[in-house]
């Protein structure tokens, strides 16, 4: 009888080297220690204690300007929105507790698919959980073995965690290099599916892709299209429908992704498109079927929100004024800014290193300012970066503020 | 092409992506010898993309770790 027989209960002493599987995350763990040492206030642990309006904090029991929510609208506190939501909340319940494809499809999500469809003038409109959950499940799912996925190489996330679950070859092209992408193109191997995805706006700095001349590259190769516009709808476009319309290409992109948590206001993903058999991926596309559906107060505020935005004109204008506001005034005060134009509702403010960008994101919240700090690896070519995002809330004289803010951070850190 | 080609044609790729002037070997690997970041990953695959007419996709790129394997995957698709 062995030892082991007798004594059943003892736990088992793991014996020889086993690397902790946490190990690999020590360099980060140091480089958020170092940084924290430092004294700064931790950039990505910030609590809003109170939620005043669409451009309004109280923030570690300050009040703050916020200037990095992707609210670009100021859906979030609009009466109709609210009521909407109440409404559902009251009629439908908290939660849909099931999967779209089994008990978790409402009336409202019915509606809010409706209101997609006529936003952008499409046949079809499948919503999902997130906007992360869009990309991810349309791209794995369209995309399969043997087949080329042709991509910016400063894609989101989402894209590249999209690719990631499928088995499709993945090719990436230098960012917005018409030139890159067409070579790669022609080098796929004949009789394979093509899928080109690129974005409206680039979201770290603010920038638009050439969109007319890459989506007709990519239909001259005979390859569908994927457009994210997550950051262009409501605001870009006649329609507010994003770069594509603007740039008048929106009838050759197969699919656009798009997103309900910037200019909708709260918080889910879609993708819309007229391809004829589109209805099938509601069956085959695993993060749309493996997980509970929207709760129907969220869908009914995205519709009310949607429906709205398609008479935004007015509130458009207003943000493009403030984003050109912003980015002259910030140049002019000697900030180093990612476009030289303004593009987008987004101004991204380039730091000289992750220190300073953290000293300055400190003066500017002790200033009562919320940007956005990104840093590597989320930034292209390791960049720390303050990213402002503008809403169509914030007056005239609130962006007049935040320059002020900006002007008094950045000669205490030393940056201008 | 032959493997000799190949590797001669990649070893001139590749200098001036190799900043520290390492010795370059058939096990020299990327990522840790020669300190390649994802940007760098990305013009040195494009520089070869364009040289030899082909495409090395991320999932291949998956499998090549270092120098050797490299020019073996490339001269596999030139001949």
């Amino acid at each position: 009888m062995t030892e082991g027989v007798n004594q059943p209960d003892q736990p088992e002493t793991v014996s020889g080297h086993t690397p902790d599987l946490f190990a690999k995350f020590d360099p980060l763990i140091a480089m958020r220690e170092g940084l924290l040492a430092s004294g700064v206030e931790d950039p990505f642990d910030l609590v809003m204690e109170k939620v005043l309006s669409p451009t309004r904090a109280v923030c570690n029991g300050r009040e703050t300007i916020l200037l990095g929510t992707y609210n670009y609208m100021g859906m979030t506190f609009d009466p109709e929105v609210i009521e909407a939501g109440k409404q559902a909340l009251a009629d439908f319940g908290a939660g849909t507790t099931g999967s779209r494809v089994l008990n978790g499809t409402y009336q409202g999500h019915k509606e809010v698919e409706k209101a997609l469809c006529e936003f952008y003038a499409m046949d079809h409109a499948m919503v999902f959980s997130t906007g992360y959950q869009a990309n991810l499940g349309i791209i794995s799912t369209i995309a399969g073995k043997g087949d080329y996925i042709v991509l910016d190489i400063d894609s989101h996330a989402s894209i590249w965690d999209g690719c990631k679950l499928g088995d499709a070859e993945i090719v990436p092209f230098k960012h917005n290099d018409i030139e890159a992408m067409e070579k790669r193109l022609r080098r796929i191997p004949d009789g394979a599916g093509k899928l080109v995805i690129l974005e409206g706006v680039y979201s770290m700095l603010g920038d638009i892709a050439p969109l007319k001349e890459m989506v007709a590259v990519a239909k001259k190769h005979g390859a569908m299209v994927l457009v994210d516009e997550a950051h262009s709808m409501g605001f870009i476009g006649h329609h507010g429908r994003g770069v594509a319309e603007d740039q008048d290409c929106l009838a050759d992109v197969d699919f656009v992704i798009g997103t309900f948590s910037k200019s909708v206001g709260t918080v889910g993903g879609f993708c819309v498109s007229n391809h004829p058999k589109f209805e099938i991926l509601r069956l085959v596309c695993r993060p749309y079927v493996f997980t509970a559906s929207l709760p129907p107060s969220v869908v009914a505020t995205a519709a009310t929100s949607i429906r709205k935005l398609m008479h935004g004109s007015n509130k458009r204008a207003h943000l493009w004024e403030n984003s050109k506001t912003l980015h002259a005034g910030l140049k002019a005060l000697g900030f180093q800014l990612g476009t030289e134009e303004p593009q987008s509702a987004i101004v991204a403010v380039i730091m000289p290193d992750l220190e300073r960008g953290a000293a300055m994101w400190e003066a500017l919240i002790e200033g009562g300012l919320y940007v956005n700090l990104a840093r590597p690896p989320a930034t292209p070519a390791n960049m720390t970066l303050l990213r402002c995002s503008l809403c169509a809330e914030h007056t005239g004289e609130e962006v007049q503020t935040i320059l002020g803010i900006f002007e008094a951070a950045g000669k205490a850190v030393g940056i201008i | 092409m032959d493997r000799a080609e190949v590797n001669e044609k990649i070893r001139s790729l590749i200098e001036p992506f190799n900043k520290k002037g390492v010795a370059i070997a058939d096990g020299t690997t990327f990522a840790g010898d020669l300190e390649f970041d994802s940007l760098t990953v990305m013009d040195f695959v494009a520089a070869i993309e364009d040289e030899f007419d082909i495409i090395i996709s991320m999932n291949q790129q998956a499998e090549i770790e270092t120098f050797g394997q490299l020019v073996d995957a490339v001269t596999k698709m030139v001949s």
